[in-house]
């Protein structure tokens, strides 16, 4: 199977390496069939605070982080809590590849062709309870090989959370990402696993995941704590929601055009997925939560 | 105002310096020097050496240059009164590279960046604190670099020209509260500004009292 390929594929990676290593996924009928962003800009240009607040910090920091070996504890209100080796978890798994749109919070968007599997897989392997509403993740936090969790300056408080409600996280488009570009995930862009919610603003797709937490109640989320006025839990792309210092209703396309002429383009209301996600919120005021 | 007459050699170094001789090349290097990373990032932009948002790195820049040169140009007063070097035959270049740079800011912004869309630079300015802010800084410095020759000084007389020229004091805090209002978190280097326009101008306010006394 492709996911014992992939773990294979991972396992041989030395500990410690910085090296991508080939990874096969099947096509997804999920993919869209927009110009892909540059790898290389896709690489280069991460918001990824854990390695600093610029957007090169990460490409220049991240190399450090030591991604193997790394183990992921799922528990919380589930029948069969469990801490999973990364490798495991890609033995019962089956990688697609999805070409999703990124938008992310501060105005631009790329296409990124991600390698993962759907989170309602690994949801439905430790069986959540029925009073189970939310789900959070962590990151992990590692000052040593962290910089951006040393110092004076930490513009945020660690460990960085996220949460979905639980119909979001099973959600078919919503998958937990171990590759992009045919290859596994380089470091500042969220090695080994992250989170990959499409339609929503690019900081709920949680990177470095080391925790998995079934809840009852809406957790709270990194952003949201730190300015609660600004972002929402939700936190869905939506163009006629602004952020209070600056409209949502436009984007610019990293790497369309050529280079200082981009245009702006339109933001699309769940950032063009409505069709698959717009009933989840049937009946919610997406003004009052944003 | 200086409040003790200069010693009559200082009087002789300071024509020597202020002489035309000397200010003419020192201010025209100085505005190439100036100038040039604002140009060589635009050139890096055209290029497509500036990473994959190369907009945002011009228009970025471009501002950043902007506060560096207002806060070299408030410190050209504290650094001689503290015993530093004089270099008032310098601060009007420095005044007129900041409003350059703000000035190429802008047009990034209402060209590259909104592509003249009115409608959206308008709403912008209207319901965006830290747009409105910006604005303000670059609209104060406006009359200052258009009165920054020696004719308007003139025309003026230097007590109006100086009281004027006092807004600059706005544009810088405008400016650094500008810098720090568009990032998600307060980095270091927004702080580092803000700082230093709150040093130089709390100075101002210190030297005024003291000579009260």
């Amino acid at each position: 199977m492709t996911g014992g390929i992939a773990a294979a594929a991972l396992a041989m990676l030395p500990a410690d390496s910085g090296w991508a290593a080939a990874l096969e996924a099947r096509k997804s009928p999920f993919s869209t069939d927009e110009q892909q962003t540059r790898r290389a800009d896709a690489l280069s240009y991460n918001n990824f605070y854990e390695f600093g607040s610029g957007k090169d910090d990460p490409a220049a920091n991240a190399g450090s982080l030591t991604t193997a070996p790394w183990s992921v504890e799922v528990g919380g209100l589930v029948a069969k809590p469990t801490t999973y080796a990364l490798e495991d978890i890609l033995k019962f798994v089956t990688l697609e590849e999805r070409i999703y749109r990124l938008r992310c919070v501060e105005g631009w968007s790329m296409v990124i062709p991600w390698i993962g599997f759907p989170l309602a897989d690994l949801i439905s392997r430790v069986e959540p309870l029925g009073s189970a509403k939310y789900i959070t993740f962590e990151t992990l936090v590692r000052p040593d090989e962290m910089p951006g969790q040393r110092g004076l300056f930490q513009p945020l408080d660690w460990p960085y959370r996220e949460g979905l409600r639980l119909d979001e996280a099973k959600h078919p488009l919503t998958i937990l990402a171990v590759g992009m570009y045919g290859e596994t995930l380089p470091n500042q862009n969220g090695a080994p696993l992250r989170l990959v919610v499409p339609w929503k603003y690019g900081f709920k797709s949680i990177k470095s995941i080391i925790r998995i937490a079934f809840v009852e109640e809406q957790p709270p989320t990194t952003w949201q704590e730190m300015a609660s006025h600004e972002y929402g839990f939700y936190s869905n792309v939506n163009p006629e929601v602004d952020h209070p210092r600056w409209s949502q209703a436009t984007e610019r396309r990293i790497g369309e055009g050529s280079g200082l002429l981009a245009k702006r383009r339109p933001t699309l209301m769940f950032n063009g997925y409505g069709d698959e996600v717009a009933s989840l919120y049937a009946g919610l005021d997406l003004r009052a939560h944003y | 105002m200086p409040t003790t007459e200069p010693h009559e050699a200082q009087v002789r170094i300071a024509r020597r310096w202020n002489s035309p001789a000397w200010i003419g090349p020192g201010s025209w290097a100085l505005y190439a020097l100036g100038l040039s990373p604002g140009i060589w990032t635009f050139y890096l932009g055209l290029n497509d050496q500036l990473g994959a948002d190369p907009l945002k790195v011009l228009e970025r820049t471009l501002g950043l240059w902007a506060l560096r040169f207002l806060v070299i140009g408030l410190a050209v007063t504290p650094l001689r009164k503290l015993g530093g070097p004089n270099l008032i035959r310098y601060r009007r270049t420095f005044g007129l590279l900041a409003f350059f740079y703000a000035l190429f800011h802008v047009i990034v912004y209402v060209v590259l960046d909104q592509g003249l869309d009115v409608g959206a630079i308008v709403a912008d300015i209207v319901k965006r604190p830290y747009i409105t802010i910006g604005m303000v800084a670059f609209l104060t410095l406006v009359p200052l670099a258009v009165t920054s020759n020696a004719t308007m000084i003139r025309r003026l007389g230097g007590k109006a020209w100086q009281r004027l020229h006092r807004w600059v004091y706005l544009a810088a805090a405008a400016g650094a509260l500008h810098f720090i209002m568009l990032l998600k978190t307060v980095t270091f280097e927004a702080a580092f500004y803000a700082g230093m326009v709150a040093a130089l101008l709390a100075f101002r306010l210190w030297d005024r009292s003291h000579k009260k006394r």
